[in-house]
């Protein structure tokens, strides 16, 4: 389909030779070729598949195994409702202050969480702003100064965050120090290739006046740039500041702070019901910070038109 | 032509004051904005005992972490089998998670769009499902799989597969949302019959789209299937978090460069199918 372009390219019909035999002929030989790389990459990716299969041991008797597993332990997590004792006190079996019984400790860790994403993605953006303006093609005062922000930033943003934060957890202890670094090294990288995207689309006559009338580079980049990409800048940052508390939830899996090292508690030492109250109350929390965040990015530009692979 | 002179500045100052003066609530407000920041830049490092003394210990620290990762110790006496049994494990998680959850998403993409099924009471609860599948991070799912299944790649495939059918599903359903109707419409007027209408004037349009996001997921799992080992479910994590672990930076090194040469391969790889089978439009 894609090449279809390329085989229509001016197609002259020798003389003598009716238009219609030529172009079932022609019709045929596409198909044909379409057919045969139908087949060969088909084949490659059932192949591919297969070879996953196995090394996953994805089997249908470890499946039929397994899979009831996980219906038990969803029964296991869910809590015990008692509809005549929904409200009564956290002592009431069968209440649900009985199963949210930690919710202060929660909330507490929640409030942490939250404010752990919140600093790192300040402490991000102002990594990205530093490194996004050598960063941009149009921008980049010399080359190798380019070169070398551009590996940085794919340095920080292609190692996961997790893998930050095993080695600061080593380096600063556990605590939500090593997620906030880590999160903000990382958000430092996938914020400044974005805020660089920005700048390369910009117009640079605001620019070119400013150097006409003396100013330095970084009077063009104070005065002739950051007033047309900052609304962008702000809203990006929005956007990974929702991402980032998915982040800083699960951080603390390896130590790194936030509610993810108390839901991993639980998860290992197998307190069912706070499972499944930790796990809720989190998707709440992170669907709120969404919404509300929705609303604020959709004031700093209307209709934003994010292309979904900047985001990774 | 230098003719600005000192009594023209003023004059021009009086008659357009903000233009050289800031009004006191734009300075204001930047004061109180300073402020703010301050205090909360003083609550946290009050709040996560962010202290000088571990702040500079952790640097340097840091830095003798990054000196051993450019210091390759006994290269050679390696295990590069394991490694790169592990980079198997990670992309084929992924691909077989994407591709079950794309299987799965066609399913329910369908059910979740608005056009499809009309029913309100049934597209809310399919959609509140999904938001479930997808709000809960994929690292989460992985260690609840790790619980019924035990270690290994079955846990991690089971995770991509709850997690992306989730995100999935929604992006199918907006995909089915946004079609236009009209070479539904065209088909059926050429007196086709109604599967296939849908299979010229529907499928065309939205297959390209569902091809696109199922191709990208691929690409975002190859990313997330590298941490899912910290918990045990199998691929490159766990190689790599083991080794941080007992401080062989110079293998994690090795190993994240492994991972990041893997990553831009899927990512040329995807983008060249994309451009093949779809052609050049983006999502």
């Amino acid at each position: 389909m894609g090449s279809s372009q390329a085989d229509q390219k001016s197609f002259q019909i020798p003389a003598g030779r009716d238009p219609v035999d030529v172009f079932e002929r022609h019709r045929a030989e596409l198909e044909r070729s379409r057919l045969t790389a139908t087949v060969l990459y088909g084949g490659l990716f059932v192949m591919a598949l297969a070879a996953a299969v196995y090394i996953s041991n994805f089997f249908p008797d470890r499946l039929a195994a397994g899979v009831p597993k996980i219906g038990d332990y969803i029964y296991d997590i869910l809590p015990v409702l008692d509809p005549a004792l929904l409200f009564a006190d956290s002592k009431t079996e069968g209440s649900v202050a009985y199963w949210y019984f930690n919710l202060p400790k929660y909330v507490q860790l929640l409030a942490e969480t939250i404010n752990m994403a919140l600093f790192a993605t300040i402490f991000g953006a102002f990594g990205g702003l530093i490194l996004c303006f050598p960063a941009s093609r149009n921008l980049a005062p010399t080359g190798w100064i380019y070169f070398v922000c551009r590996r940085y930033m794919e340095f920080c943003r292609g190692v996961p965050e997790v893998i930050f934060a095993i080695a600061f957890v080593w380096a600063f202890g556990i605590g939500p120090l090593a997620g906030i670094v880590a999160i903000a090294i990382h958000s430092a990288g996938a914020l400044g290739k974005l805020f660089s995207e920005v700048n390369e689309n910009i117009d640079t006559k605001p620019m070119e006046g400013i150097r006409a009338s003396g100013g330095s580079w970084f009077d063009e980049i104070r005065h002739g740039v950051l007033p047309q990409v900052l609304p962008n800048f702000v809203s990006y940052t929005l956007l990974r500041f929702e991402i980032n508390i998915r982040a800083s939830s699960i951080i603390g899996f390896v130590g790194g702070g936030g509610i993810g090292q108390e839901l991993y508690y639980v998860i290992n030492f197998n307190f069912y019901e706070e499972v499944s109250a930790l796990v809720l109350l989190i998707v709440a929390t992170v669907t709120c910070v969404d919404l509300i965040s929705e609303r604020v990015r959709h004031r700093f530009i209307g209709r934003e038109n994010l292309v979904r692979e900047n985001l990774a | 032509m230098n003719g600005i002179t000192d009594a023209d500045i003023r004059a021009a100052a009086e008659r357009f004051p903000e233009v050289f003066h800031e009004s006191s609530r734009v300075v204001w407000g930047r004061r109180a904005l300073f402020v703010g920041a301050i205090a909360y830049f003083a609550f946290c490092v009050w709040a996560f005992e962010i202290t000088f003394e571990r702040l500079f210990g952790g640097l340097h620290k840091m830095g003798h972490v990054l000196y051993s990762m450019v210091i390759w110790n006994d290269f050679l006496s390696w295990d590069f089998t394991g490694i790169l049994i592990g980079l198997g494990e990670t992309v084929g998680m992924a691909l077989l998670g994407t591709t079950i959850a794309s299987i799965f998403a066609l399913v329910f993409g369908f059910i979740a769009a608005k056009n499809v099924v009309p029913n309100r009471i049934i597209h809310h609860v399919v959609r509140r499902f999904l938001d479930l599948l997808r709000g809960v991070d994929t690292l989460i799912w992985a260690l609840v799989f790790v619980r019924a299944v035990g270690l290994g790649p079955l846990a991690g495939v089971l995770s991509i597969i709850v997690s992306d059918t989730g995100t999935l599903s929604k992006l199918y359903s907006e995909a089915v949302e946004n079609i236009d109707r009209k070479p539904v419409e065209g088909v059926r007027s050429t007196g086709a019959g109604r599967m296939q209408g849908y299979r010229f004037g529907f499928l065309p349009q939205v297959m390209p789209v569902f091809l696109s996001l199922s191709l990208y997921w691929f690409e975002s799992n190859t990313r997330s299937a590298t941490i899912l080992g910290i918990v045990g479910a199998g691929g490159i994590g766990m190689q790599l978090s083991e080794r941080m672990k007992v401080q062989y930076w110079d293998q994690a090194a090795f190993i994240i460069l492994l991972i990041l040469l893997t990553v831009a391969l899927i990512d040329t790889l995807s983008k060249w199918i994309r451009m093949r089978l779809i052609g050049k439009r983006e999502l």
